[in-house]
This record gives structure tokens, sequence and C-alpha cells, in this order.
């Protein structure tokens, strides 16, 4: 069918260009796409290989289990990807309103001179190490959340179940508000910037109306920018997940499914690092890496449901596209 | 002839240490359609900015001199009350672009102060009316603003203005952006809107001032040349400048 006919109204030039520099661009970019595209299949690869042992082990009761016990050889995921899942929660509830707050703060009520300044020390949060998080999670934050935040939140939410057990400032909560802070850079830079990207024109629509600047803000700024800020929340998440030193080092290590905000877990990401190296068996090591291998699904399923959310929401009402 | 509904005297306006415009002072007629012409950076769109104070929401921007609104200085007033009596359309549609097509125009009400379900619809209903924009999009008001035409956007926009119940309506070259069709349906929309509102209207097309405007004010370099009736001005101009602007020497 790709025969070309007499009726043909476009002349079709050379396939490819005869040019001896364009043929080296064209192999050099050509080379790094691929590269891309064959080490992520790589990686994948020699997860799904080295897990293999753990999965004839258990199939899918690797799972669901809820035991991860190195004396008898017995492996389940459950107390990891709650840990993992519970921590990441932490960080966006306590970390979103912040970040969110701080961008439409800097984009739309601070004094033009604030904007740069405030914004610049809002991303050097990105910057600090995350074993600096760490160790001032380990050395800060832990105590005072044992000594004042903890006895707190157990005397007045208590009831819920949610708050129970000893106090100890390196479990589920502590690690949870480290993340939001580590999110925070993340959310907010990008938020602002698809607020600051928001026409002018948007803006006037509303004020030309008797909008105040709040509702200016409500009506015409935030709407328009949601997309952005979505996408931004999602990176943030993507952070939340995969961030490794700095929970390791505030959230007690301990292999079983947390049953209260202070008790002490492990999230995936803390699991490979403190037993991967020490592992007692070819068993362990196999199902280390299974777990990684639901990391690396639990992120790719964050990601996909998360377009497919925006595109639904663009589809239906509109809006940037950024 | 009717009363003068806006009034400005002296007005200048800066943009940091650049003067825009420079002690203009003329009056605006109630319920007439009154045209600022001029050519590019003139300061015609400053002036009309300046109206409803959307000039001062730029950085550095500055005002002196008075604007009169039924004889009371709008320099001295909150600019949100301003805004809710003095409207306006600006060159290029800008809808909300979130929003759909009812919510466009419902969003002025909700500005000012809580209304019914029912009131809410029937203000929706006549704003829509008055722009001529009803007949095309009753059976799809909940559709998204963004579906709409250029030409039926800017209708929208009118229509968004009209909801908040203006005293004067501002426009800002309204029709740059639209092809002749779209142009011509918004012209005869001014014709109908002076019988309820003061109209002034910013356009950089002589003809277009000649077939709506009752009064036409000429700009140049941020200063007011002439203004008067639009026959007069475009037949029987008393300036130099103008009858070599209006006769296309420049500009």
């Amino acid at each position: 069918m790709d025969r070309p006919t007499p009726s043909s109204p476009t002349p079709r030039g050379p396939r490819r260009s005869r040019h001896w520099g364009d043929l080296i661009f064209a192999g050099l970019v050509g080379l790094g796409g691929a590269g891309v595209l064959v080490l992520v299949f790589a990686i994948l690869g020699v997860l799904l290989y080295q897990s293999g042992l753990s999965f004839r082990a258990f199939g899918w009761q690797f799972v669901i289990g809820t035991q991860w016990d190195v004396r008898d050889n017995i492996y389940g995921v459950v107390p990891f990807v709650s840990g993992t899942l519970i921590t990441s929660a932490i960080a966006l509830v306590i970390g979103f309103p912040l970040a969110v707050g701080s961008a439409i703060f800097l984009t739309t009520q601070a004094p033009r001179w604030m904007r740069g300044p405030v914004g610049t020390v809002i991303e050097l949060l990105a910057a600090i190490p995350s074993v600096v998080y760490g160790f001032w999670g380990l050395y800060v934050l832990g105590p005072y959340m044992r000594t004042n935040v903890e006895p707190a939140l157990h005397r007045y939410l208590g009831w819920t179940g949610a708050f129970n057990g000893p106090a100890t400032g390196t479990d589920i909560l502590t690690a949870g508000v480290i993340l939001a802070v580590m999110v925070i850079p993340t959310i907010s830079a990008i938020s602002r910037e698809t607020l600051a990207a928001v026409p002018i024109s948007q803006r006037e629509a509303a004020l030309s109306l008797g909008a105040t600047n709040w509702e200016t803000t409500r009506v015409a700024i935030v709407p328009y920018a949601r997309s952005g800020i979505f996408g931004a929340t999602i990176l943030g998440l993507g952070r939340a997940l995969g961030e490794t030193m700095a929970v390791t080092m505030t959230i007690g290590n301990r292999d079983a499914v947390p049953t209260s905000f202070f008790s002490q877990g492990q999230t995936i990401a803390s699991l490979i690092a403190n037993e991967l190296t020490n592992s007692n068996g070819p068993l362990q090591y196999s199902a280390i890496i299974e777990a990684g291998l639901i990391l690396l699904f639990i992120s790719l399923l964050v990601n996909v449901l998360a377009r497919l959310l925006l595109w639904r929401v663009l589809r239906v009402t509109g809006g940037s596209t950024e | 002839m009717n009363g003068t509904k806006m009034r400005v005297e002296r007005l200048s306006a800066y943009y940091g240490k650049t003067k825009a415009i420079s002690e203009i002072s003329v009056g605006f007629p109630e319920r007439k359609v009154s045209a600022i012409i001029g050519p590019s950076g003139c300061g015609k769109s400053t002036l009309i900015r300046c109206l409803n104070r959307m000039h001062e929401t730029l950085p550095r921007t500055r005002v002196e001199g008075q604007i009169l609104l039924d004889g009371e200085d709008i320099l001295e007033l909150d600019p949100v009350h301003v805004r809710r009596r003095v409207g306006m359309v600006f060159q290029k549609p800008n809808p909300f672009v979130t929003m759909s097509i009812y919510d466009n125009v419902s969003v002025a009400l909700r500005f000012n102060g809580r209304h019914s379900r029912e009131d809410t619809d029937k203000a929706v209903v006549r704003s829509l009316q008055q722009a001529a924009l009803w007949e095309e999009v009753k059976d799809r008001v909940d559709a998204p603003a963004l579906s709409l035409s250029g030409g039926q956007q800017q209708r929208l926009c009118i229509a968004r203005a009209l909801a908040a119940e203006p005293e004067v309506l501002l426009m800002d070259e309204p029709c740059s952006a639209l092809d002749p069709v779209a142009t011509a349906k918004i012209e005869g929309l001014v014709n109908e809107l002076k019988n309820s509102y003061t109209v002034i209207i910013v356009t950089h097309n002589m003809q277009q001032a000649g077939r709506v405007a009752d009064y036409t004010a000429f700009l140049y370099l941020g200063k007011l040349v002439e203004v008067g009736a639009t026959a007069d001005l475009f037949e029987r101009p008393k300036e130099r400048l103008t009858e070599q602007y209006i006769t296309g020497r420049f500009g």
C-alpha cells in the first residue's frame, strides 16, 4: 500500500539525509535513546531474575504475607509496603498544605522583593543531603517528638487507637514528618512555577469583576494551575516512596506491620538498606530483591494513576495541560 | 444631552518613571458610547485601565489626578467596589479556562455576595441574552467555555462583565483578536448596550469608532488632542494632528 501512485501529489524526498554530520548526529542521539531503554530493561531483568527464588518459594503469599521471619526463612512484604505507604501518606498530609500554601503565598501575596529570596530558601531544603535529614531526625526531631509531640498526641487522640504505645521518637510518625520536610521543596518549587505561569489575563479577568485578592487566587489562579500542582505532588510522593537514608535512621527498623503511628517500622527502601548486604542466605536476599521490585511497581502505579486522573480531569473541564 | 457619568481631571499615569498619559481631562456622557482612538503607544489603553483602577494592579505603576464617577473620586474608594460598578472587557477574550459557560457568567455574582440558585439562573440567562450569546449556547451552558469560538468567547466575557450589573462598561480593543463577522456582532451589541450602560471603548480602528461611538476622543503621545461628537471629529476636525491621523497620514 505504500507504493507511490502517479496521483500522489507530494513527491517524497530521500528518506534520510545524505550529510555525514546528520548521520553521525542521528546515530549518537539514537544511541543515547536506546541506551536509556536498555538500562531500564536491564534493571527490570536483573530484579526479576534475582527475585525468582523468593517468588518460587512463596508465590503470591509474598505479596500478602505479614510476617518477615529471618529465623524460619518466611518472608512477606506487607510490613514494608504498609510502612512505605503510611510514611508517604504522613509526608503528603503534612507537606502538601505547607508546600502549596508557601507557593500560593509567594506568587500572589508576598511583596515582590520577598519572592526570589524566600523561594530560593525553600529550594535550598532540597539541597540538604538526606543523611543530614536523618541525622537531624535522629538527634533533634526524634527526642522532641518523644518528649513533647507524641505524649500530647496520645493524650488528645489516643482514643482513636492510632496514637498508642510507648513514645520513642524513632518510629513511623517521625519518619513521616522527616519525609514531609523533604517533599516540601519539590512540591513548592514546581507549584510555584505553575502558579507564576498563569496568564495575567486570567488574573485581570477576576479582578475586573470586583474580585478580592483571595477570590482572584481561588477562582482564577489556583484552578488554572491545578494540574501542575497535582503533578508536583506526584513528584513529591515519588520522592517520599523511595527515600532511604533519612527514613532508615528515624523509623526504628522493625520488621513488623505497624499498629500505631508510634510503632517502629520499616519501609521497603529502609529494608533494602538495612538487610541486603548482610542477608542470611540466598532466600532472604532474593526476598529483599523482590521487595525492591514491588517498590518499583508501586512507583509505576502511582505515576500511571496520576496520569490517568489528570487526563480525565482535563478532558472533562478543560484547563492548562502543563 | 445626557449628564456626564465619568470624568477624568488632569489625569496622569506612570509605569515606573515613564509617563504614559499626561494631564488628560475628558468627560464620558451617560448611556452613550465614547471611543478613545489614537496610534499605538498613545496611552489609550492606559487611560481606560485607569478608569476601573486596573492600571495600578501592575507593578511600579502610579496615577495622579482625579477620576470622577458620579462626581465621586474613585481613587479615594476601595478598588474592589469600583470594579463592581465599572466592568471591563479585554483585548483578547479571557474566559476562565477551567469553567463552564454557565460558571463563567455566574462567577461575577459570587463575588457580589450570595445569591439563590434561582436568582443566579435568571442573571446568567439575562446576561447571555444581553450579550447576544444566549441563542447560541442555551442548549450547552455546562460545556467548557473554551469550546466556544473566539467571537463567542468575547461575547461570553461581555456577558460575564454584565452579570455584575456595572454602571459603566469599559472595552479595551474588544475586537482586535476577532474576524470581521464576529467584529460586526460585537459592534451591533455595543449599539444595544448603550441603552442601559455607559460604554467607553478603545479602538485602533477609526471605522469602528465611526460606526459605534457617539463621542470620540483622540489621543496622541499621551495627551488628549481633541474630543467631540464623532461626526464632528471625523468630518470637521479642529486640530491639524487629528486631521492628519484620520486621513491616514500617520499612525
